[in-house]
This record gives C-alpha cells, sequence and structure tokens, in this order.
C-alpha cells in the first residue's frame, strides 16, 4: 500500500453508515430521502446528523422514490449539491426521472443498496435494480465492502461534477452483505475529505437572473440527437476523470483504486470476473486453488458505466477461458448483462466466456459454488448456455 | 373453532411478522368476521394489498390474495375488478400505501367509485421501514424523520376520501372491534367505492416514539379518544356531518358517507353494450346500402 499523506481514523461502520459517514463529510447542500429496505439507514443516519447540525444540508423527506429523485433533479437545476439513496423498487420508480437527471446533465450523487426487484417480494440482495438503470445515461460504480463504498461515495461527486462529465453518479454496494455488515474501515478526517471533495461550481443554474436558462424544454427531431451525443461524450470523458481521482484519492490515502481490480492475474490461466461483495470470497477461493497450485486469478470489476472495455480485455487477453457472474439475469439474453459486455470487450479474440448466474435475491454464493465454476474452466465442461450457481433444477 | 380459524393459512405462512400487540391482527380479524357473516364464497372474495406491515395481512388468510407493489394496490385491484366484476375485491393498505406513495390512486379510486373496498389500518406512520413520519402522523407528533415533533400537517383519511367522492366512508378502531366489523360488513355490501379506516395502534414503533405506553394503554387511548359521530352530529347544521370542531385532541369514528352514485364497472359495461350494439347497427346498414 502506498503512503497515505493524511490522517485517517479507523470506525467499525456498516456500509450504509459509510456512506452516511461520506455523505457528512461532504455536507450536500440537499437531501431527498424516502426509506426502503435495505438503504433505510443509510439515510436515517445521515438525517440524525442533519438534525444534531453536523450538516448544514436541507433534508426533504418526501412521499415516495420518484418524489426523491425529482426534489433531487430542482436542487440540482438550482445549482446546488444534491444527493439520494435507494433500493429495487425505490430505483424502479425513479426510472422516469433518472433520464431527466441524465439528461439535463445534472450531478447528483446517489447511493443504491443493490436488492432484488419485486415480483415476488424479496428485500435481499441481487444487482437486477442498478443493472436495469445501465442504459439510463448514469455513471455506476459499485464496491465490494464498506471501506470501498465509502471511497467510492467521496470520489463519486468529484467524478459526477467535473465540467467534462457533468453525469449523475450512482455508487452501489450489495444489500445486507454490505450495507449491514460492519467491518472496520479508515475514515479522512474532516477537513481533507472536504478539502479532496471541493466546492461544486455549477455551469449553468436556474434561479440565475444575471443568466436565465430553461432546462429540459421540447427538443425534437431537430436537437435531440445531438443532446444524447453530447451525453455520450460526457462518458467518454468520464474515464480519465475517474482515473485522475483515483490517484488524487490514492495520494491522501493509498487507498488505489481503477476501473478494475486485478488479483493474482499475472499467471493465471483462467478467471473468474465478478462485482460487488463476491469479489471478497472469489479472492479467498483464488488464495485456495493457488495453494493447490492451480493458476487462477480474479478481475473484479468496479466501474460499470462507462464500461471499461480496454482495460478489461487487457486484463483477460492472455487466459484459456473465463467465467463471468453475475448477480442479475437478463432475461432471454445470452447471458447475464456483465458477461455480455465482458464477451463483446473480447469480441475478436479466441477466448471462449461463460455466463454464470449467482446470488439471485439474496441466495448466498459460497466458495464452493465460485470453485465449481473455476473447476468447469479448468475441466473444459463449461456450458455454452448460462449456468447457475446454487440453484435447484 | 373461531371464524378466524377457518380462514387462516395456519400450515403455511405462520409465524406471522406482526410485533405482540400490534393493531393489525384485530383489523384482519374484523376483516373476516364481517366477510364469514355476509356468507361469501371464499373463492369469490379476493384480497389485495400492497407493501408494509398491514400490507402483509392477505398473506395470512385463506381468500385469493395478490401482493403487489406499495402503494399501488389499488391500481392492480381496478384491474382486477374491471375483468371479474363477481369478484368481492378488498384492498388493504396502511397509511403510507394509501395517502402517501399512493396517494394518486386513492384519490382517483374514489373518484372513479368503482366496487372496490378499501381498508386502511392507520397506525399514523411507516411501521414496516422503520417508524418514519407519515402523511397521517399528527402535528406536533414524533417519527424517526421528525425528531422534533411533526411540522407538516396530517391528512383525514376519511376527509379525503369524501371529498374525493367515495360513496361509502367510515372510521373505527381496533379497541372498538365489534363496530368496526360492523363497517366492514356496511362497506362490502355497499355498491361503489368504500373506505374503512382503521385506526390502529403500533406499540413498537409509533407508542414508544410518543410515549404512549404499550398495546393496552394504546388501546384506552383509542377507547378514550374515538368520539362518536352520533354524539356531535345534532350540534351541527346542514349537511356535512365532517365539518371538524375543536375536537380536543380526539377524532370522529362512525359511517360520514354512505350514499349511492353509478359505479365505475357497470357504467363501464353498460357503455361497452351500448357502443356495441351501435356499432353492429351500423354496420349491418352499410352492408345493406352495398
Ligand atoms: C417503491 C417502494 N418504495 C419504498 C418501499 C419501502 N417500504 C415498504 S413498506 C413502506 C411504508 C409502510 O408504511 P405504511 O404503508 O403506513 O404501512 P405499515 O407498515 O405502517 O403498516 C415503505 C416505504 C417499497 N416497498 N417500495
Ligand atoms: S412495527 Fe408497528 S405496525 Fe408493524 S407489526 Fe410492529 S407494531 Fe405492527
Amino acid at each position: 500500500m502506498a503512503r497515505k499523506s493524511v490522517s485517517m481514523t479507523k470506525l467499525a461502520l456498516t456500509g450504509n453508515e459509510a456512506v452516511a459517514e461520506a455523505f457528512r463529510q461532504v455536507n450536500p447542500d440537499v437531501a431527498a430521502v424516502y426509506p426502503i429496505t435495505p438503504q433505510t439507514e443509510l439515510m436515517h443516519k445521515f438525517s440524525e446528523y442533519v438534525y444534531d447540525g453536523k450538516v448544514e444540508t436541507e433534508l426533504i423527506a418526501v412521499e415516495s422514490e420518484h418524489s426523491a429523485m425529482s426534489a433531487a433533479v430542482g436542487a440540482a437545476a438550482g445549482g446546488v449539491r444534491a444527493i439520494t439513496a435507494t433500493s429495487a423498487n425505490g430505483l424502479a420508480l425513479m426510472w422516469e426521472v433518472l433520464y431527466i437527471a441524465s439528461g439535463l446533465r445534472l450531478p447528483i450523487v446517489m447511493a443504491v443498496v443493490n436488492r432484488a426487484l419485486s415480483g415476488p417480494l424479496n428485500i435481499h440482495c441481487d444487482h437486477s435494480d442498478a443493472m436495469g438503470a445501465r442504459d439510463s445515461g448514469w455513471i455506476q460504480i459499485y464496491s465490494e465492502n464498506s471501506q470501498e463504498a465509502y471511497d467510492n461515495a467521496l470520489q463519486a461527486f468529484r467524478i459526477a461534477e467535473h465540467s467534462g462529465v457533468l453525469l449523475p453518479t450512482m455508487i452501489t454496494m450489495d444489500g445486507f452483505i454490505i450495507s449491514h455488515t460492519t467491518e472496520v474501515l479508515e475514515i479522512l478526517d474532516d477537513a481533507a475529505a472536504r478539502e479532496f471533495v471541493g466546492e461544486y461550481k455549477p455551469m449553468y443554474t436556474l434561479l440565475n437572473p444575471e443568466q436565465p436558462v430553461t432546462m429540459g424544454p421540447l427538443d425534437l427531431q431537430d436537437y435531440y440527437f445531438e443532446h444524447k451525443r453530447q451525453q455520450v461524450e460526457g462518458m467518454y470523458n468520464a474515464p480519465a476523470v475517474i482515473e485522475q481521482v483515483a490517484q488524487e484519492y490514492a495520494a491522501l490515502t493509498g487507498r488505489k483504486y481503477g476501473f478494475i481490480e486485478a488479483y493474482r492475474m499475472e499467471d493465471a490461466e483462467t478467471a473468474v470476473v465478478v462485482m460487488g461483495s463476491a469479489a471478497g470470497t472469489t479472492k479467498d477461493v483464488v488464495d485456495t486453488l493457488r495453494e493447490r497450485g492451480i493458476k487462477v486469478g480474479m478481475v473484479k470489476l468496479r466501474v460499470f458505466r462507462p464500461f471499461p472495455h480496454e482495460q478489461l480485455a487487457e486484463a483477460l487477453s492472455h487466459l484459456k477461458s473465463v467465467a463471468v457472474l453475475d448477480r442479475c439475469i437478463s432475461f432471454g439474453a445470452q447471458g447475464g448483462p456483465v458477461y455480455m459486455e465482458t464477451r463483446s470487450a473480447m469480441y475478436g479474440k479466441e477466448i471462449p466466456i461463460y455466463s454464470y448466474i449467482y446470488g439471485l435475491g439474496g441466495r448466498d454464493l459460497i466458495p464452493s459454488l465460485v470453485e465449481s465454476a473455476y473447476n468447469d474452466l479448468f475441466e473444459g465442461t463449461p456450458d455454452p448456455k448460462m449456468r447457475y450457481l446454487g440453484l435447484r433444477e | 373453532m373461531s371464524v378466524m380459524h377457518k380462514y387462516i393459512r395456519s400450515t403455511k405462512k405462520f409465524p406471522h411478522l406482526w410485533c405482540a400487540g400490534c393493531g393489525n391482527g384485530i383489523g384482519l380479524s374484523a376483516l373476516v368476521r364481517a366477510i364469514d357473516s355476509l356468507g361469501f364464497n371464499r373463492n369469490e372474495v379476493i384480497l389485495i394489498s400492497g407493501i408494509g406491515c398491514a400490507a402483509r395481512a392477505p398473506v395470512y388468510v385463506d381468500f385469493n390474495t395478490l401482493h403487489t407493489t406499495h402503494g399501488r394496490a389499488l391500481a392492480f385491484a381496478t384491474g382486477i375488478k374491471l375483468v371479474k366484476p363477481n369478484l368481492h375485491v378488498v384492498v388493504i393498505m396502511g397509511d403510507g400505501d394509501a395517502v402517501a406513495i399512493g396517494g394518486n390512486h386513492f384519490i382517483h379510486s374514489c373518484r372513479r367509485n368503482i366496487d372496490i373496498t378499501a381498508i386502511v389500518f392507520n397506525n399514523r406512520i411507516y411501521g414496516m421501514t422503520g417508524g418514519q413520519c407519515s402523511p397521517t402522523t399528527p402535528r406536533g407528533e414524533y417519527a424517526t424523520t421528525v425528531p422534533y415533533g411533526n411540522i407538516d400537517y396530517a391528512f383525514d383519511i376519511c376527509n379525503l376520501a369524501a371529498g374525493a367522492g367515495a360513496t361509502f366512508v367510515a372510521r373505527g378502531t381496533t379497541y372498538y372491534a365489534r363496530e368496526t366489523e360492523r363497517f366492514i360488513r356496511k362497506a362490502l355490501e355497499h355498491k361503489g367505492f368504500s373506505v374503512v379506516e382503521i385506526i390502529s395502534q403500533c406499540p413498537t414503533i409509533y407508542g414508544r416514539l410518543n410515549k404512549m405506553g404499550g398495546p393496552i394503554e394504546m388501546l384506552r387511548w383509542l377507547r378514550d379518544h374515538a368520539v362518536p359521530i352520533e354524539k356531535v352530529r345534532q350540534r351541527w347544521s346542514g349537511e356535512s356531518n365532517l365539518l371538524k370542531e375543536d375536537l380536543g385532541g380526539k377524532f370522529l369514528t362512525g359511517i360520514f358517507v354512505d350514499r349511492e352514485a353509478s359505479e365505475f364497472v357497470s357504467e363501464y359495461y353498460k357503455m361497452a353494450a351500448r357502443v356495441r350494439s351501435e356499432t353492429r347497427r351500423k354496420t349491418k346498414q352499410t352492408r345493406r346500402k352495398r
């Protein structure tokens, strides 16, 4: 680990508390909140900071997630920093407004605590909620544990608000597995965190009599297409910004973040690609298999939007085969969403890639399941169709 | 065997999720007794709910049941009633379900006067998600999101329903369970949109945050704060029995609205029949002309 240049405090926090802590340090202007399991505690914790006067945030408890995202859009359009947080059906209910936020280029930061979408009703971890929003024009950053959730939350503001990007950003963590598990993590001191995040200076805002603007008016065949192209430009610019922000963060904290994390990949013959808390389990399995002399590695995706196709392809290009683990199904597709992105990133390379679906609705991913995927790769018995880990059939 | 035991899914869905002393069980039993007393065939009853502690109710009893999304149960119910007009469609909601996230569906169901019975278990808080302030949390009361007291005005669900056009509106409590059962029975018999609000106790969160004591104290509170409309009606002039006088923190119970008006589904089918016969006539005429 690199040297750190600021003092840090070790705290035992859940994922929800860790992100609330980051939000406290950022001291955003507006937070629009509405409860849903497993996100609820995050904003509860943050609202305590509001009531205790530890932040100057205006907190509005609205009557649905649709209203929460709308209030965040209103605040951000007024030129201030706005945050919110949600899970599952809450994110689904925000749908309409997710596109308003990205289309108006409002750098809202939202924590998504991943949970399965109904029906049937299920409150446990699953990436279907955030995956469904993958084309909504939001940047998406996934976290492996509470530390990463905290670190990603701080970095998200810098990325979203960068003048070349100006895109809303969601940082995610696995519901319950991270959000409700207490872990020890390192927190920057408040001054350093605030200095790192800096002040937000919006380019255009409503409510500025010197420069009145209109946001979101009718935009038909004449310009709509160009405006969408500009959003793509924001996404194209994002990688350099994500990298720059990660470097500055590493200089402060010693914790390095990339688009992906390659674990024991140098001489690996096969590897698994994962996102979120499953990366921790997979690393353990890699270690066990390595002890047995089996050359395996793991690639964790941290950033899903913009998709780091070059970095991923480079990390996987020397392998004999790859398994991609998705905590989400894309019904009727050839595999899970991460799998499909991975395959397309690997286009033209003669490396077989297989899709594994795991953990839907919070089903536990135990090490032996991950191991079975590695075994398939080594024994050359993977299924060209989707396979399921831990499913009764 | 009690009436309740005839309907409980005791081998499947128990133990239930509700806290000891919660009012939801009293509300559900009142509903089940009302349905039973009317002699409805259970296969012709459908209970629909959204999400929340209250919305768990249908899961525990053996009718057709549909568990939907938070706030949208009435919209799902509208679809069911339209295709199965002969079913007794009952929607169970919490106050958040009914008038926060689902408020729009609530007022429009009232306005449409569709033949559905809406039962609202009003515990004046979001129970399931840990006690956030709801649109029915009274001013000055406490919830986790209003640690210094609520500054919003609360919705009066019955006033809202009456104002929006519901044709049967009543309010009962979990303390006066027999009375509540009677209101529900009338609501089930009523043709049109009927609303029964049941003021209920949530000792675990609302009671604790507002220092109301345990379930027994909360039930006593309901007994002492429910003012039957009959007692005060004669003091008012004119039609509106919903006019609020200063009740000193108490609330009215009773049947506030019970009137007849054309009902949505029958109007819809009538219109469909009319339009179809007109179209048939016109096609015949055009054929003849040819
Ligand atoms: C779209 C959506 N947002 C949020 C939630 C989380 N949620 C579940 S129940 C509930 C509130 C419950 O309050 P109420 O309807 O009053 O019922 P109670 O639990 O008090 O009976 C909320 C916000 C959800 N399930 N779906
Ligand atoms: S939290 Fe309140 S409403 Fe929910 S089951 Fe417990 S007592 Fe009942």
